[in-house]
């Protein structure tokens, strides 16, 4: 197992690499002048070039890639062109939002879902599994922004009992971290509900359909004990599949969600980033997003070896 | 202790965690904006951002302030006197002035803030142009010798918009004006605090202990400048209905610039009110590349200009009647130079007349391409109009749809519109930037100097500059009526009308000072 942690983790640098220098040229090769936006509306064409020559945009691009480059290699990501904070410090304070609505989000959707898809499972066929897919469908079909407005129009317009934005770290107590995460994670676990009581329903059905399920049955094993142990259990690898593939695409920011409830996370830096051509930034959170994704695959990969003991590396 | 009876008590923990009330402070006074935009240059001189001149008012002073006639005050300065020549002026500031660190203002600093700010500034590169040399007298007086008389000197020191000639610390002032400034000691009313400062979520400012207010009451960017809330926090929300519901919520006391179509929601709200700060407005162009064919034909700008219809503009890009109005001047309605001289093809729009001039001018049928800002909602619906308008007249149209940060790249190319080049953007300015013909980087018409669009006319800039001599307020506005005939006879650009975006507030705020744009002081909150 030790030599496929090692190929994993050395099989990430070229992933990294290459993610590095595409997404270095496609900025560069993108219109947009990051000196002009930082000008504004009414600077002169000089003012712009004086700006641009500053921010080092004047020299070749193979040269702004080396810079860049080793700048990483030493663990520099750089400065933002706007902020005049470090690429690192502007990530920093956008993960905690980011890492706990996407924390949040996976543990509300694993705990709503996963009953629901055994629950569909095992009523395969009747009113409840077509009831419950049926909500399904529309958790996925409802545009997560017009599901945002109308909990927030219940609840913290007409309610009172939540804020409509914002977010509060967990440094400024656990009361007011909570209740700013709420409507949020609700918001955004539907879809994720939608996607693993789907697939939970799927695996969890074909494993009932397994000898070793009709044998449990005939042992006289409570059903809950048949639907858990045995036929959950065994249906863990493609949840846990794509439980981990949610939490990975969560990471990588949720720009509705975070827009509409006024959460300062790594999808809305990385937008903002995008539109001004803030160019280092946007390098650092694509490199980040792309690390992020590989551990994440990484730990799926490692979790089959305790879900299925007949998978090994 | 059972089962049921440990989740009772984790339940009841649980919800005493969660009822802490929203924003619990200490006694503090806090006034929370939603600014128009996230605050990301924090150098109100290396940028012209309005939202960088907005922090520049909460954290610096200024020599001098423009009350909301127009009128430029004193505000820094105490007194001050010309020589008989005109050539000496002398500006003695007032006792007490102390910037955040403690230390006096002195007039080191001012002569340093002035001579940064006249290297990013078109109207402080327009004085410097006179100006032979800056001295310090002493301390707190200090002398501007001029090569000749020169007629807009307090007003380029009282200028209100960006670049806004603000003060700072000599040695923040003698940071090159190609570099941002990294240390933001100011002397205004309120002090920014780094250190809470999350790029993207909240901007804090503390008030200001050390400030001396003047005893005017405020006005414009003039008189007493009393901080009258102890922490202005800058909320950080892009989405125009959250910051609706934000409000509604009390969970925010100002959105500076609520959108268009949600104002009839905001203004039917009792816990609301609107407020308008900012009287003059903005006033929305169209801007010809000067540079390129077929608008580097006169002819054929004038057929465009035949074309454009200023209520259509309006009723599609706002909407709401109450918020707009056409203005047929290149300068804002209401403002001292105002006049409709030589403004009648916008006045009164003729498709068939600017049919008739497009083909006197021998437009050869290449397609225009007009840049369309799809992400920035005060402007995209212009372009839009403009096409169809443009269409009715016989102009073949391409119209290029694009987010703003491209556009404003594109049209800083010279290059013809095949090769990345442009011929029409529209944009949005506060109406106060064109208060004067020197302020306004529209009629610059010094060819590659000018703004973009690069229109190159001698007689235009023998009158911007007769303007910029005169110290005769009556000369000033026929010399303001004849820019404006040369203006729109070589079409440096087309007026499309004015708005409001007012200031939309929680009721029992009170204090709003009227001007130019929001400002902080003065606001008071129960």
């Amino acid at each position: 197992m030790l030599r496929f942690l090692a190929s994993r983790l050395l099989s990430t640098i070229p992933v990294l690499l290459i993610v590095a220098v595409a997404v270095f040229l496609l900025l560069r090769l993108t219109p947009g002048d990051p000196a002009a936006v930082i000008a504004g509306d009414m600077a002169t064409t000089e003012q712009i070039e004086e700006i641009r020559t500053s921010l080092g945009l004047d020299k070749p691009i193979v040269v702004q890639f080396g810079i860049w480059f080793g700048n990483v290699l030493r663990g520099d990501l750089g400065e933002s062109f706007f902020f005049k904070l470090t690429v690192a410090e502007l990530i920093a304070q956008r993960l905690e939002p980011t890492l706990a609505l996407a924390l949040c989000t996976i543990v509300v959707a694993v705990v709503v879902a996963v009953p629901l898809g055994v629950l569909a499972a095992w009523r395969h066929g009747g009113w409840l599994d077509r009831t419950l897919m049926g909500f399904s469908t529309l958790g996925f079909s409802i545009p997560v922004f017009v599901l945002g407005y109308l909990l927030i129009w219940l609840v913290s317009l007409k309610l009172g009992w939540l804020p409509v934005q914002g977010y509060r770290r967990l440094g400024e107590g656990v009361g007011p971290f909570i209740r700013h995460l709420i409507l949020p994670s609700l918001t955004l676990s539907v879809i994720y509900v939608a996607l693993i009581a789907r697939v939970t329903r799927a695996a969890v059905a074909e494993a009932l359909t397994e000898d070793f399920v009709r044998t449990a049955r005939a042992k006289g094993l409570p059903e809950s004990r048949v639907l858990i142990r045995h036929a959950l259990a065994n249906a863990a690898v493609p949840i846990v599949t794509v439980i981990g593939i949610g939490l990975a695409l969560l990471i990588g920011g949720v720009v509705v969600t975070e827009s509409v409830f006024s959460i300062p996370g790594l999808g809305r830096l990385t937008v903002d980033a995008v539109l001004a051509r803030d160019f280092p930034t946007i390098q650092g959170v694509i490199l980040l997003f792309s690390v992020a994704y590989v551990l994440v695959n990484l730990l799926i990969d490692l979790s089959y070896l305790f879900l299925d003991p007949r998978i090994r590396y | 202790m059972n089962l049921r009876q440990r989740l009772a008590l984790a339940a009841f923990a649980l919800s005493l965690l969660i009822q802490a009330p929203v924003g619990a402070q200490d006694n503090q006074k806090v006034l929370r904006i939603a600014p128009h935009s996230n605050l990301t240059i924090l150098d109100p001189i290396w940028t012209t951002a309005y939202i960088s001149r907005f922090h520049g008012y909460m954290i610096y002073d200024t020599l001098f302030g423009t009350d909301a006639q127009g009128k430029v005050q004193p505000q820094m300065v105490d007194k001050w006197e010309v020589s008989r020549d005109k050539t000496v002026w002398t500006f003695t500031l007032r006792a007490g002035l102390e910037f955040h660190d403690g230390k006096s203002v002195t007039s080191a600093d001012a002569i340093a803030s002035l001579a940064r700010w006249a290297k990013r500034d078109s109207m402080g590169e327009k004085l410097m142009g006179f100006v032979e040399g800056m001295e310090p007298v002493n301390a707190t007086t200090f002398r501007i010798k001029l090569k000749e008389p020169y007629g807009l000197v307090l007003e380029s020191l009282g200028k209100p918009s960006s670049n806004v000639p603000f003060i700072m610390p000599k040695r923040v002032a003698d940071t090159p004006a190609d570099k941002q400034i990294d240390d933001f000691t100011g002397s205004g009313p309120f002090v920014f605090d780094k250190a809470q400062w999350k790029p993207g979520e909240k901007v804090v400012y503390l008030r200001n202990a050390r400030y001396r207010p003047r005893s005017e009451a405020p006005s414009g960017t003039a008189g007493g400048k009393v901080a009258k809330v102890d922490r202005v926090e800058w909320v950080i929300i892009k989405d125009a209905q959250t910051q609706a519901n934000a409000l509604a919520a009390g969970e925010i006391d100002i959105i500076e610039a609520p959108a268009h179509e949600l104002y009839n929601s905001l203004k039917a709200n009792r816990d609301l009110q609107i407020v308008e700060p900012n009287p003059l407005g903005f006033g929305a162009m169209l801007r010809f590349n000067h540079l390129q064919p077929p608008f580097d034909n006169a002819k054929v700008r004038q057929a465009a200009m035949a074309a454009l219809n200023q209520p259509a503009f309006l009723r599609a890009q706002v909407g709401v009647p109450d918020l707009y109005h056409t203005c047929f001047s290149i300068y804002p309605c209401n403002s001292p130079y105002f006049t409709t001289a030589g403004m009648d093809f916008i006045a009164k729009p003729d498709i068939n007349r600017a049919r008739q001039l497009l083909k006197e001018s021998g437009y050869d049928g290449r397609p225009i391409v007009v840049m369309q800002p799809t992400d920035l909602v005060v402007i995209a619906k212009l372009p839009v109009v403009a096409t169809q308008l443009l269409r009715q007249a016989g102009f073949k149209v391409d119209m290029q749809s694009m987010d703003w940060q491209t556009l404003v790249s594109r049209r800083a190319k010279k290059d013809p519109p095949a090769q990345g080049g442009w011929n029409i953007f529209l944009t949005v300015w506060a109406s106060v930037d064109g208060m004067n013909a020197i302020a306004m980087n529209a009629v610059n018409a010094a060819c590659d100097k000018a703004w973009f669009g690069w229109p190159c006319d001698q007689e235009l800039e023998r009158l911007r500059d007769a303007f910029a001599r005169s110290d005769d307020e009556q000369e000033r506005k026929k010399l303001a009526e004849q820019i404006q005939l040369r203006a729109m006879e070589i079409g440096t650009h087309v007026p499309v009308g004015e708005y409001q975006i007012p200031v939309a507030a929680r009721r029992n705020l009170k204090g709003f000072v009227t001007g130019y744009f929001l400002v902080a002081w003065g606001i008071e909150k129960p």
